[in-house]
């Protein structure tokens, strides 16, 4: 599977393709506890939705946790939503601890989606989390293939990214 | 101890054949009897010397690897795969192979100094004698810092500064020794490694700069140095163009002298690129700064360079073809960068200009300085109106060149920031350049996109054009690097920082991989001198800096004054001048606070941590040198934050503010321990936005020995930047602020309100004479 950046080959472990949106969407519907991780770069990625604050907002609203890094926060507080904050690199730190109570104080995170994260940062947050948080399913819903992440889309044209994603917010909203 | 001499005192021996008082035996070199400072307790430290207080900062910022290869491929029983809990074939683990490929790291870059220093100091001693009088800085007795605490030596001859470098040079064999198969197996002991690697190289880089300095006239301290231009504008095309390229600047001050004693400098134009730019000004401000190091492809492909002059670091490895695409010759001066060229040190001047300006050959390399300034010269005034006929590529070209764009994608994919390439490339074949001209300020240089274009468009030399139609070829002005913080200015502001009452020193220093342009530099420069920081820059940073013009055409430099105050944009110098910053802090230590320096690494480290607001910042941080002076920062206790591309060093060292235990500090006036908050919560650190790290800044700048009043000023510029940039309140003021005279007034009533709702209670948070140094409870 193409990368989102050229030399962005990681080793022996790399991540599984989702298939389907359906298998993102029953993956999120099995956990106890998902968090969305959304990146400083998603008010510029363009979705059906505007962009993929909008899409993240629409995450939430099914109750999935959401956690803006950078300072993208503001972004999310400006269009009416709550969501917390956090370095993206403390959240990886906290990620890999399995004694993390999590924003909420009520246990870890068992699955973790990622998406409008910078590329490169993305792909290092997440092999560190392969390496030193095993246990931790770690999705990434970007544009671009993440070989470090435990599931990730594939890079595909724009058009059928938009689509999945759409299909996997929608999958979640149904479910609701 | 690597010292190699011995000195024995006996106040009184009796003996066979007699009795002897006062017997005192010297080995080797003299130590320093003037100096009335005894030697503190670790001159000269080992590889395990300081491993105590490395492991108590680990402790705090513990690792977070963040592997950028799941193999290690070091030895012949590799590949081996790491990921999660395996190990290698000779046991290593995946947070050790991560450590040991730091320490690899910042041995790279602490030895590439070193070697830069031996180079410097050897040609030096050379030419000025070994008795050559050390002079740093104005008003100045604390003349060199880091090796005063780091060997518990004083230098004041160039002689001296042998001894600094020996010691360097052996540590940093002990050093990559360690990295070898089968040695260091703890990923901790390797972290320590790399700490000694980076203090090794504040050495280093002082022995470096202390010697040129010393000899070659350089600015001592002065916060009024001269003023020169920066620039694609600031170069006169009209006069032959001399382009030096690197980090060493004895080739360049050869090249000068010569223009000088011919008086041709009205004929010849030298200009730079990197840290041998910074020096070639401080050398003589006629000489002019082109930009940072990731200009270089782009001021080659502008064709204006007649001469390439490369010395070392940091350098285009394929430099020779590329001048070669505009026809001007490559000399090369370092026996550290030979680039496969010809060996003409001993050949006659005039043979070798011949050779170049003919074309016998691409260019030449030449170790004697003083032949490289004449070659040099006269290859240029020979080439200027042989290149006349040399132009940049036209717009008709570019469109042509562009329509055969596949579409494919891979420059964008090859990119390190992804920039939208293959759409600007796609618009320029049709005649508009005006996506190319704005992708151009965001490009570092790097020229991937080119090596992954199957059809070979010289994407680069696209930029450089539309960047060019585009007007894009201003000059600014920048103030020389002036070298080191004088005693003088440590006695007027070390009060004020340790306090707190200055919030901050921030210091803007490193490569120029960034991931959105180097305007982001000046960003944080001019938010920070607004609050009144002291804003210290070195290197490629202090050139981007410059490269911001306000709405009245000036730029910081013009803004803002270089003294080491408020509100002071000090230009320190080049990479070797970091030693300066590093010094500066130490210099608090031992000046305003009388710690005494000799040889006194740990504490003066502790009084830094705990005490000196200082915060690095290397937003475009990009070489193995960039990690090694990071590293150096460490152990002193000075948190850095890199931008996005730096979490390609692979781990940050990061605080836990929600474990309390975590931060639990000494009271060195009882011995009591107690939680101080986590004052500064992070120690090496990669921030995702420009933002992020300016509301990281100020809250890494809080101490635990800030006052009530320090502390609400550091605070206000955290909650301000927190609230303009997230658009709220912090979420952790309740673990900052220690009783309520540490809110910031105005802000009283809404603080508390918050505060209280965490359950904060005044004097949880101790306020004390804070210490991680058992032996310094009095």
């Amino acid at each position: 599977m193409r990368t989102g950046q050229t030399a962005e080959i990681p080793g022996p472990k790399k991540a599984l393709v989702i298939p389907q949106p359906k298998v993102a969407v029953s993956m999120i519907q099995r956990a106890d506890r998902p968090l969305l991780v959304v990146g400083s770069k998603a008010p510029s990625v363009e979705t059906n939705d505007g962009d993929l604050v909008d899409s993240a907002i629409r995450f939430l609203n099914t109750g999935v946790t959401v956690v803006a890094t950078g300072h993208l926060a503001k972004t999310f507080m400006d269009r009416g939503a709550e969501v917390y904050s956090m370095q993206f690199m403390n959240l990886g730190d906290r990620l890999r601890d399995p004694g993390w109570a999590g924003f909420d104080g009520k246990g870890p995170y068992d699955l973790v989606l990622f998406v409008g994260s910078l590329y490169y940062m993305e792909w290092l947050v997440l092999s560190g989390l392969k390496s030193f948080a095993q246990d931790l399913r770690t999705v990434s819903l970007g544009n671009a293939y993440q070989p470090n992440a435990s599931w990730s889309m594939g890079s595909s044209p724009r058009k059928n990214w938009l689509t999945a994603l759409d299909d996997i917010i929608k999958g979640l909203e149904e479910d609701n | 101890m690597s010292k190699k001499d011995l000195r024995l005192k006996i106040d009184e021996l009796s003996s066979s054949i007699g009795v002897f008082k006062g017997l005192d035996i010297q080995v080797g070199r003299i130590v320093d009897d003037e100096w009335e400072e005894p030697m503190g307790p670790t001159p000269f430290p080992s590889v395990g010397t300081f491993r105590d207080w490395d492991r108590k900062l680990l402790e705090r910022y513990k690792p977070f690897y963040m592997p950028f290869c799941d193999l290690c491929c070091l030895c012949t029983f590799g590949k081996c795969d790491l990921t999660g809990d395996k190990k290698g074939a000779c046991g290593l683990t995946m947070a050790a192979q991560q450590s040991r490929i730091v320490l690899l790291a910042c041995c790279i870059g602490a030895s590439t100094h070193c070697a830069h220093a031996r180079h410097m100091l050897d040609h030096l001693i050379e030419e000025y004698g070994r008795d050559h009088r050390l002079d740093v800085a104005l008003n100045t007795n604390v003349e060199a810092p880091n090796m005063r605490l780091v060997c518990g030596i004083r230098p004041k001859t160039l002689r001296d500064l042998e001894d600094a470098l020996d010691y360097v040079e052996t540590q940093l064999v002990q050093l990559t020794a360690a990295a070898h198969t089968g040695q260091e197996g703890d990923n901790i002991d390797f972290e320590s490694k790399a700490f000694h690697a980076g203090m090794l190289d504040h050495v280093a880089m002082e022995v470096a700069d202390v010697c040129q300095i010393s000899t070659l006239g350089f600015p001592k301290g002065e916060a009024d140095a001269p003023m020169t231009e920066i620039g694609f504008g600031a170069i006169d095309t009209s006069k032959a163009v001399v382009m030096c390229i690197g980090h060493n600047v004895l080739p360049s001050v050869d090249i000068i002298d010569y223009l000088m004693e011919n008086k041709l400098f009205g004929e010849v134009e030298v200009g730079g690129l990197c840290c041998t730019a910074h020096d070639n000004s401080r050398y003589d401000k006629r000489a002019k700064i082109m930009g940072p190091i990731s200009w270089q492809l782009r001021y080659i492909r502008s064709g204006i360079p007649d001469v390439v002059v490369v010395d070392e670091q940091c350098l285009r490895t394929d430099i020779v073809d590329e001048a070669q695409k505009i026809g001007a010759p490559v000399i090369a001066t370092s026996e550290k960068s030979m680039l496969g060229l010809p060996n003409r040190t001993n050949d006659p001047a005039d043979q070798i200009v011949s050779d170049l300006v003919e074309g016998r050959t691409p260019g030449v390399l030449i170790i004697d300085p003083t032949k490289v300034g004449e070659v040099v010269v006269k290859t240029a005034l020979e080439m200027k109106p042989r290149r006349q006929g040399f132009k940049e590529i036209s717009n008709e070209k570019l469109a042509e060149l562009a329509a055969n764009c596949r579409s494919c994608m891979e420059c964008v994919s090859a990119c390190p920031n992804n920039l939208p390439i293959m759409d600007a490339v796609k618009a320029a074949a049709q005649g508009a350049t005006e996506a190319l001209a704005e992708i151009q300020p965001m490009c570092v240089g790097c020229g991937r996109c080119e090596s992954a274009c199957p059809e070979d468009l010289p994407i680069v030399s696209f930029l450089t054009k539309a960047a060019s139609e585009a007007g894009m070829t201003d000059k600014y002005a920048i103030r020389v690097g002036r070298g080191a913080v004088t005693d003088v200015e440590i006695r007027e502001v070390g009060r004020a920082i340790v306090f707190g009452e200055i919030p901050g020193v921030v210091a803007l220093v490193g490569c120029a991989n960034y991931p959105k342009g180097g305007d982001e530099v000046a960003q944080i420069a001019e938010e920070f001198l607004k609050r009144r920081f002291i804003v210290l820059t070195t290197g490629c940073s202090a050139m981007d800096i410059a490269m911001t013009k306000d709405e009245d055409g000036q730029n910081l430099y013009e803004k803002y004054p270089g003294y080491f105050d408020a509100g002071g944009l000090v230009n320190i110098g080049s990479c070797v001048s970091n030693s300066h910053i590093t010094g500066a802090t130490i210099k608090i230590a031992n000046i305003f606070a009388k710690r005494p320096l000799r040889a006194n690494y740990e504490e003066i480290a502790d009084y830094v941590y705990n005490r000196v607001g200082a915060v690095g910042i290397a937003w475009g941080a990009m070489s193995q040198k960039a990690a090694s002076i990071a590293a150096g920062c460490w152990r002193l206790g000075i948190p850095v934050i890199v931008g996005p591309h730096g979490s390609k060093y692979r781990r940050n060292l990061l605080g836990r503010a929600d474990k309390e235990e975590d931060w639990t500090t000494l009271d060195a006036r009882t011995g009591e321990e107690k939680y101080v908050g986590p004052a500064p919560e992070h120690l090496f650190y990669s921030a995702e936005t420009l933002e992020e790290a300016m509301v990281m800044t100020a809250k890494l700048s809080m101490r635990p020995n800030d006052t009530s009043k320090g502390r609400a000023v550091k605070l206000s510029h955290y909650i301000d930047l927190h609230k303009t940039y997230y658009g709220t309140m912090p979420d952790d003021l309740h673990q900052y602020i220690r009783v309520e005279a540490d809110i910031p007034f105005t802000m009283k009533e809404e603080v508390l309100g918050i505060i209280k709702k965490k359950g904060w209670e005044e004097g949880k948070i101790g306020m004390l004479d804070p210490t991680l140094l058992r032996r310094m409870v009095r």
